[in-house]
């Protein structure tokens, strides 16, 4: 047996390898995907004050602390039986619409575009950011530049920081929107929605109109058919910060729907003991291993998940991208892993368009942004969607608000046993008895799971800190081979 | 004069370093002139073997973010102390242990039970549990022994500098970039930040020397806008807290965190604290005072949030 290490992978949040063994054919006989790392936060927020909670667990990730923190925030509505006033919600939406923008901007650009715009198996040197701007232009590049920058602004005029906002309180806000504020995010959110029409423009151009890419993006190696979970509002349109949950089956028939209280009769969590990460899967179906189609539990969360498990889109431009994405890649749903480049982007010109309807809302500039809660606090669940999928923070308290339990089902975490099924099939389909291992080789199969956007500090929240991903080939006797 | 070699690493942190370090925006240009990134696995392909490769001292500056939980970080911290000239520990958890910190309060038999076992989502009858050696039909898979206490990089290794904050805000990562690119580098173990005193120095709220009745939760009241948290009931940790950041969490309502570690000179940031709330207390009477801190719930949490493996306490004996 031969032995392939990845390690780290990289070009994502936290720490991740993948071993990858090769039978005395030279064929794959099986791969793993390893995440190195755990940090206990389930146990050691217990004792900690439950109001304490938005700021303690968006420490799980500093990628995308915004969704733990609302998230947390939400699920504190519900510990303390408090309805926020309608202002309180509609700015919490806001920022997280702001902070969509800059996510999906560094996803794109930063960490999945290198792969695209410079190409699978550019030299290892240029695939990143700075060789995506010299190919792009200092124009462009300067354009994600700012959209990023402006757009962290608004989390931090309304949040308190840029980083590790602090306006969470159940029952509402700690800080409102004045009219020069608003008048300022209106503007944002104007160039916001530009940008993300000229980032659709860049991946028409670079990938839709470029045939080899088209037919990677299409190809089985990157095809997986499961089911998909996703928010949606009462139009069933795509959410990222209320609704209920919905998932559709492999068919894209609608399978489930349930209200976020409701998580633990859909969602359960298998352990194996080579990962400090767990797989979730659908509790209905059951755990039938990393294997797709209708009879596996497994499932898939993030923007493909998202889009395929709605009716479509809630805003007019991101609504036409919606209807060209499933036009041009054969109807509902797609199961293409690499489309999610693409879905990501559609999310990216809903989120602007949303910030720009918030920003121009009568109601957003209200003082009346808190409600004190009055009830004794007991137990809550608050869901959102992260940029990386379903979100969920569950907690329990005393009668004077200190958590008693928590658990935490991240975005991330969903995908990891697709995550693993990707890699797998990736590369058995790429690596061919006889055939060299390239970088560039490894390259596309770690372009496997970057579409999946990964934040494994998210995902082991539960243990220690994040590692980036190794890639290890071992051979038949399980020596190592070769390393990356 | 040839480029400066930097590398960037993360150990158990949760990437909000990285995306403090991207904050300095269009002044990464301004860095990319004088220094190469020769290792940074958010961003570009290098490898740990790579790095594995290179003589020792061969990088100029390594900006080492995340607290030491598991066996791969502290031979990752090892490693890239060998490797480096100037090693800086960046942000809170690299330099006070930070939130994951706060994991020092259980041991690592509780996590696991707790992540693996008892959580009401997972379902694992059969007690499966992650080994750090496991035989796959394929060969051994390893994973990194998870320790039972988690330690500050300094607690590790040697350091040279540490820059505070969780994460370190903009105005502070570029106050140690610029000594580093002009070559104006403080004494070995100062802490770079922004101001040498109390966050109530970078905070705009008015003092009245006011003392309180009684303590708040953030949840319980919405405070007046000008005057001081403490002086209001509120938990503000800035008194405790070292400078720098602009005190950007009382400008936003809500109280410091205390996420800068402790100010210059003092060595224990929750002691410190307990004493400066202490002293805030509108009594004599032992029985009222005691009714007034009743009102203070989990103490070593809030008065800890970012630095319990750094404190006096270090942990918590479990029996």
């Amino acid at each position: 047996m031969k032995r392939i290490t990845i390690d780290p992978i990289t070009r994502l949040e936290g720490h991740g390898k993948i071993e990858i063994f090769l039978n005395d054919n030279g064929e794959v006989a099986n791969t793993y995907f390893q995440v190195p790392e755990l940090r206990g936060f389930e146990k050691f927020c217990e004792g900690r004050l439950a109001e304490d909670m938005p700021q303690i667990t968006q420490r799980i990730c500093g990628v995308c602390p915004e969704a733990h923190h609302l998230a947390s925030t939400k699920a504190l509505d519900a510990v303390f039986h408090v309805d926020p006033p309608g202002p309180a919600k509609k700015l919490r939406e806001l920022l997280y619409s702001a902070f969509y923008v800059t996510d999906h901007t560094t996803h794109f650009y930063i960490l999945a575009g290198p792969d695209f715009i410079m190409g699978p198996e550019a030299p290892v040197a240029e695939r990143n950011i700075l060789g995506v701007i010299a190919k792009v232009g200092l124009e462009l590049g300067g354009a994600v530049i700012k959209t990023r920058m402006q757009n962290h602004h608004i989390v931090q005029m309304l949040g308190g920081r840029a980083v590790h906002p602090v306006f969470g309180l159940p029952g509402g806000i700690s800080k409102g929107l004045n009219e020069e504020e608003r008048k300022e995010v209106e503007v944002i959110a104007k160039e916001s929605v530009e940008f993300a029409k000229l980032s659709l423009q860049v991946f028409d151009d670079i990938v839709l109109k470029n045939k080899e890419y088209v037919d990677m993006v299409v190809s089985d190696v990157y095809t997986h058919k499961t089911y998909y979970m996703g928010m949606v509002d009462k139009n069933n349109k795509v959410n990222f910060y209320d609704g209920v949950m919905r998932i559709v089956d492999p068919s894209g028939k609608e399978f489930a729907k349930y209200e976020p209280k409701d998580y633990l009769a859909h969602l359960a969590e298998h352990v194996e003991p080579w990962s400090y990460m767990k797989f979730p899967f659908l509790k209905n179906v059951g755990w039938k291993g990393f294997v797709d189609g209708a009879s596996s539990g497994v499932f898939r969360v993030a923007p493909l998940a998202r889009l395929n498990a709605s009716d479509g889109m809630a805003t007019p431009l991101a609504q036409e991208q919606y209807e060209k994405f499933y036009a041009t890649l054969g109807g509902k749903p797609v199961h293409h892993t690499l489309a999610t480049h693409w879905a990501r982007l559609i999310e990216l010109l809903y989120a602007a368009e949303r910030l720009l309807e918030l920003s121009l809302d009568p109601e957003i500039t209200s003082p009346d942004i808190r409600k004190i809660p009055t009830a004794v606090p007991d137990e809550g669940v608050g869901i959102v969607e992260a940029p990386r999928g379903t979100l969920i923070h569950h907690y329990a308290t005393d009668e004077k608000g200190i958590i008693r339990k928590v658990n935490l089902i991240v975005a991330t975490l969903n995908n990891a046993a697709a995550v693993n099924m990707s890699v797998n099939k990736a590369a058995t389909s790429l690596f061919t008895p006889g055939k060299e291992i390239t970088e560039g080789l490894l390259n596309r199969i770690e372009m496997a799971w970057r579409p999946y956007d990964l934040c494994l500090a998210c995902a082991t929240h539960n243990l220690p800190g994040p590692s980036p991903l190794p890639i290890y080939v071992y051979d038949s006797r399980g020596k190592l081979i070769k390393k990356l | 004069m040839p480029k400066l070699k930097l590398a960037l690493y993360w150990a158990s942190s949760c990437g909000g370093c990285e995306i403090g370090q991207l904050q300095i925006g269009t002044k990464l240009l301004q860095l990319a002139a004088v220094a190469d990134i020769v290792f940074w696995p958010v961003a570009i392909d290098v490898k740990y073997k790579d790095v594995e490769a290179m003589p020792d001292k061969s990088i100029d500056v390594c900006l080492f973010n995340g607290s030491i939980r598991t066996s791969e970080q502290e031979h990752m911290a090892k490693m890239l102390r060998d490797k480096s000239n100037v090693l800086i520990s960046y942000g809170a958890c690299a330099c006070n242990g930070g939130i994951p910190g706060l994991a020092n309060f259980y041991n690592r038999d509780m996590i696991f039970n707790r992540a693996y076992i008892e959580t009401p989502s997972t379902d694992n009858a059969g007690k499966t549990m992650p080994q750090t050696s496991f035989q796959s039909p394929q060969g051994v898979l390893t994973l990194p022994e998870f320790y039972e206490t988690v330690r500050s990089l300094a607690q590790t290794v040697d350091v040279d500098y540490f820059v505070p904050g969780c994460p370190p805000e903009e105005r502070t990562t570029w106050l140690a970039l610029e000594a580093l690119i002009e070559g104006k580098l403080p004494p070995k173990g100062t802490v770079i930040s922004n101001n040498v005193k109390a966050v109530c120095d970078d905070c705009p709220r008015k003092k009245n020397v006011k003392k309180v009745k009684s303590f708040y939760r953030t949840f319980q009241m919405v405070p007046e806008p000008e005057t001081c948290l403490l002086e209001q009931g509120l938990i503000c940790a800035g008194i405790a807290t070292r400078g720098g950041c602009g005190a950007p969490c009382p400008q936003a309502n809500m109280p410091c965190t205390g996420c800068y570690g402790a100010p210059e000179g003092v060595i224990d940031q929750g002691a410190h604290l307990l004493g400066a709330v202490a002293s805030v207390i509108d009594s004599t009477d032992p029985d009222e005072i005691k009714s007034i801190i009743d009102n203070i719930s989990d103490p070593a949490g809030t008065f800890y949030r970012y630095s319990l493996p750094v404190s006096l306490l270090r942990r918590a004996k479990i029996k």
